[in-house]
C-alpha cells in the first residue's frame, strides 16, 4: 500500500531515466518505506500546515523587500550624506533601525514561523493542531511589528538596538503572536505519534519560550544606566542565539540529511550542540560591552562564554558538514541544499568569527567599527537568510503541490545574492579593520578613520544593489509560482522531478535524449 | 532526547540561569550606586534633547563611553581624561553607551565643543563645517524663515551654505538637542571603580583619584 503510493509518486522519474543520472537518484531520493511513512500521510501533514506557512512566507517576503529598501537607502547615506535628508523619517538614524527590525522581526520571524508550523507536523507525525490559533498569533505579530516600524519611522523608539520597537504599544502584540504560535507548535508536539524526538523538534520547540522569556526581560522598563546596557546586549544577543539561530539550525538539520538521503552524521554531536549552545549563548551578551564601563566580571563572564561556544559550534559544524562530505555533488540538483549547505558554512564561519571577535586583541580593533555589520549580515544573512531561501524552495513546492516554473531563476537569484553578500562580507571585513586600525593610532585624526571607510562603504552599496536584485528576481518567482494555474493532479513539465541539474546548464545533452 | 519534561526543563534552566548572572544579580548590585556630586540630573530642556537624539538615532553612530585605557587609546585620542564607569551614567535611562564609531565619541562633546553655534551650524549642515563629514544633515531640525521674529535663534551659516533668501531658525528640538549635547562633560573626579571601591575600608575620597589631576 505504502510503497505502491511511493513508487507512483516517482513513475514519471522512472520514464526518463538515464544512467548518467542514476548516482544522483541513489544520493538525493530516499526511500520512504525506511521511515515507514508514506507520501500521502506527509501530503496530509503538510495539507494541515498549509494556510499558516504560506501566510507566514508571503508576508515575510513582503518585509523582506520593504527591509532590503530599507537597507538600501541606509547604505546610499553613507555614500551620498545629503541624500533624501529633508524629512524626519527619511533620516538615516530611523531608517537604519526599521531596517534592522523588519529584516529581523518582519522577514526572518515569519519566515521561522512557516519553518516551525511546517516541520513540527512532519516531526511530530500528526496534523498541526490549533492552526488557527497560528494563524491568528501571525497576524497579530504582523500588526505589532508594523507598529513598531511605523512609530519609529515617525520617532517613537526605546531607544536599544534590537528593542527600538515601542514597548508599550508594538511590543505586546509581539510577544502574544509568538505566544500564539508557540502554543500551536507545542500542542502539535503534545500529540506527536512518535516516540523519538528529533534534533529540529529541540531546537524549535524551545527556540518559542525562549524568545518569548528574553524578549519581554528586554523590554521590561525597569533598568538605569549601565544595567540598560546589560539587558540590552543580554537581549540583543539572544535574540540571535536562541532564536533565528536555533530555528534555522532546526531547519537545516531537518533538511539536509531529507534532501541528502543520508542520517545525520551523529546523534551525539547533535546532543553536545543543542545543550552546549543552550548553556553558552545566553551568557555572551556582554561582550559588545568590552572595556566599556561594566563590572569586570561581567564581560569577563560573557567573553568565557563566548569561547566556550567552540564547543556547541564545533559540534553542530562537524555534525552538518560531515552530514554533506561526500555528496557535495547533489547541491547541483537540489538548490534547497545548496542554499542549506552554504548557510552550514556560514553557521560555522560566523560563530567561529564572533569568538574571535570577543577576545580582546582583536575586539579592540573591530569594536566600534563596520566590521560588527560586516559580521551580522554573515550570521543574519548568509546563515539566517540563505538558511530560509532554502527552505522556502523545498517548503513551497510540497504545500503548493507544484513546481518552481523556472531554473534560471533560481540560478539568477542564488548567483546574484551569493555574489552580492560575499562582496558585502569581503568589503565591509576590510574596511571595518581599516577603521578600526586608524580609530586605534593615537597619532591619527579621527578624519583618517572615516576616509579609511569609504570606498569599502560604496563597495558595500554596491552589493546592497546586486543583493536586491537577487530578491527582485525571488520575489518574482514566489509571486510566479503562487498565481500560476495547474491542473489538478498533474505533474508540470518541469526539469525537478527528473532529477536533472538546477544549478548548472545540462551540458551533456542527456535529458534530451540525445546520445552524449 | 524522548521526553518532552527534559527538553522544556532545561531549556527553561539555561535561559532562567543566564537571566540570573546577567541581569538579576547586576541589577541588585548596581542598584546602589551614588551620582559623583558634579553629575547633575538632565534639565527639562537637555532630557528633551536627548528625546531628540534618541528618535533621530544619534546612537547608530555615536557612542558614549571612554573605554579602559589599558586596551584602547580613547584616553591618549582625547575622548576623556578618564575612563567611564557605571557611577557616570546613573541618571541614564534607556542607555546610549552605543557601539559604533561611524562619527567620533560624545561622551565629552561638551568639555570638547563648547560653542552652541558651531553645533547648530554642524547639525543643519556638517559640510558647511567639517568637508569630510559623512553625518546626515538635519534641516528638520530647523526652520526657514523671510526673516527673524523676536526670540529666533538664527543659525549663523557659511555663505556657500545658507539660502539665498531669509534665514534659518532653530526649533525647539534644535535647541533641545544643542543643550544635551552641550551637557556631555564627564571631566570631574569619580571613586576608582572596581575592586577597591567595592569593599568600604578601601573606598577613597575623590582626591585620592589619579586620573583628572597634573
Amino acid at each position: 500500500m505504502k510503497n505502491e503510493a511511493g513508487q507512483a509518486a516517482r513513475q514519471p522519474v522512472a520514464a526518463e531515466a538515464n544512467p548518467i543520472y542514476e548516482d544522483a537518484r541513489r544520493d538525493t531520493v530516499q526511500e520512504h518505506d525506511h521511515n515507514r511513512i508514506t507520501l500521502a500521510q506527509t501530503q496530509a501533514w503538510d495539507a494541515s500546515s498549509r494556510t499558516p506557512v504560506l501566510f507566514g512566507f508571503v508576508i515575510a517576503l513582503l518585509w523582506l523587500m520593504v527591509g532590503t529598501w530599507l537597507g538600501d537607502i541606509s547604505s546610499f547615506k553613507f555614500d551620498w550624506p545629503d541624500l533624501l535628508v529633508s524629512e524626519a523619517y527619511l533620516t538615516f538614524g530611523r531608517l537604519r533601525p526599521a531596517h534592522l527590525n523588519v529584516m529581523v522581526y518582519g522577514w526572518a520571524s515569519n519566515a521561522m514561523f512557516a519553518v516551525a508550523l511546517w516541520i513540527m507536523p512532519r516531526l511530530c507525525h500528526t496534523r498541526l493542531h490549533w492552526q488557527r490559533v497560528a494563524l491568528a498569533g501571525i497576524a497579530i505579530w504582523n500588526m505589532g511589528v508594523f507598529m513598531g516600524v511605523l512609530l519609529l519611522l515617525l520617532g517613537t523608539s526605546d531607544g536599544l538596538e534590537w528593542l527600538e520597537f515601542d514597548r508599550y504599544s508594538a511590543d505586546p502584540m509581539m510577544v502574544a503572536g509568538a505566544l500564539l504560535v508557540g502554543m500551536s507548535v507545542w500542542k502539535t508536539l503534545l500529540a506527536r505519534k512518535v516516540h523519538h524526538l528529533y534534533v529540529s523538534v529541540w531546537y524549535v520547540a524551545a527556540s518559542f519560550p525562549w524568545f518569548v522569556i528574553i524578549f519581554t526581560a528586554g523590554n521590561l522598563p525597569l533598568y538605569q544606566g549601565v544595567e540598560s546596557a546589560a539587558v540590552n546586549w543580554f537581549y540583543a544577543h539572544n535574540a540571535l542565539g536562541l532564536w533565528l539561530t536555533t530555528i534555522n539550525l532546526g531547519l537545516i538539520y531537518y533538511l539536509m540529511p531529507k534532501i541528502l538521503g543520508r542520517p545525520v552524521y551523529s546523534y551525539w554531536l547533535s546532543l553536545i550542540g543543542f545543550w552546549g549552545l543552550a548553556l553558552f549563548y545566553a551568557l555572551n551578551g556582554m561582550h559588545h560591552l568590552i572595556g566599556g564601563p561594566m563590572p569586570s566580571w561581567m564581560i569577563a563572564t560573557s567573553i568565557t562564554a563566548s569561547i566556550l561556544m567552540v564547543i556547541p559550534v564545533v559540534a553542530v559544524g562537524i555534525n552538518q558538514h560531515m552530514t554533506v562530505v561526500g555528496r557535495f555533488g547533489a547541491m547541483r540538483y537540489s538548490p534547497a541544499l545548496t542554499l542549506l549547505v552554504l548557510a552550514a558554512m556560514a553557521y560555522t564561519a560566523v560563530s567561529l568569527q564572533g569568538i574571535m571577535t570577543a577576545l580582546v586583541n582583536i575586539n579592540r580593533v573591530t569594536h566600534f567599527t563596520h566590521w560588527t555589520i560586516a559580521h551580522s549580515h554573515l550570521g543574519l544573512y548568509m546563515f539566517v537568510t540563505f538558511s530560509l531561501f532554502g527552505g522556502i524552495y523545498y517548503i513551497l513546492p510540497k504545500i503548493l503541490q507544484r513546481e518552481w516554473p523556472s531554473a534560471a531563476l533560481i540560478r539568477a537569484h542564488i548567483l546574484l545574492i551569493v555574489a552580492g553578500m560575499v562582496l558585502y562580507v569581503v568589503a565591509l571585513g576590510i574596511g571595518g579593520v581599516l577603521q578600526g586600525l586608524s580609530l586605534l593610532d593615537a597619532s591619527q585624526s579621527f578624519q583618517a578613520s572615516v576616509e579609511a571607510a569609504k570606498p569599502w562603504l560604496l563597495t558595500r552599496s554596491v552589493a546592497a544593489v546586486i543583493i536586491t536584485l537577487g530578491h527582485i528576481v525571488f520575489f518574482m518567482h514566489v509571486m510566479w509560482l503562487l498565481l500560476m494555474k495547474t491542473e489538478p493532479g498533474a505533474r508540470p513539465a518541469s526539469p525537478f522531478h527528473a532529477i536533472i541539474p538546477v544549478l548548472v546548464e545540462d551540458r551533456t545533452g542527456a535529458h534530451e535524449g540525445k546520445p552524449s | 532526547m524522548t521526553r518532552l519534561t527534559v527538553l522544556i526543563l532545561g531549556a527553561l534552566a539555561t535561559v532562567i540561569f543566564a537571566l540570573i548572572v546577567l541581569v538579576i544579580l547586576p541589577q541588585s548590585m548596581l542598584g546602589k550606586l551614588q551620582a559623583p556630586p558634579e553629575l547633575k540630573p538632565y534639565t527639562l530642556e537637555e532630557a528633551r534633547g536627548r528625546e531628540v537624539y534618541i528618535a533621530n538615532g544619534c546612537i547608530y553612530c555615536h557612542s558614549q563611553q571612554v573605554r579602559d585605557p589599558n586596551i584602547t587609546t580613547d584616553i591618549a585620542k582625547g575622548l576623556g581624561n578618564r575612563a567611564s564607569v557605571p557611577e557616570d551614567y546613573v541618571h541614564d535611562k534607556p542607555h546610549l553607551l552605543g557601539t559604533m564609531r561611524t562619527g567620533p565619541d560624545l561622551f565629552n562633546v561638551g568639555s570638547r565643543l563648547p560653542a552652541k553655534e558651531w553645533h547648530l551650524a554642524h547639525l543643519y549642515q556638517p559640510r558647511a563645517l567639517v568637508s569630510w563629514s559623512i553625518m546626515p544633515a538635519f534641516p528638520f531640525l530647523f526652520q526657514h524663515k523671510a526673516v527673524a521674529e523676536s526670540g529666533d535663534t538664527v543659525v549663523n551659516l557659511p555663505p556657500a551654505y545658507a539660502p539665498a533668501h531669509g534665514v534659518i531658525v532653530t526649533t525647539p528640538d534644535a535647541d533641545a538637542l544643542v543643550a544635551y549635547l552641550l551637557a556631555l562633560k564627564h571631566d570631574y573626579a569619580v571613586p576608582v571603580a572596581g575592586d577597591k571601591a567595592e569593599t568600604e575600608k578601601d573606598a577613597l575620597p575623590i582626591s585620592g583619584s589619579q586620573e583628572g589631576k597634573p
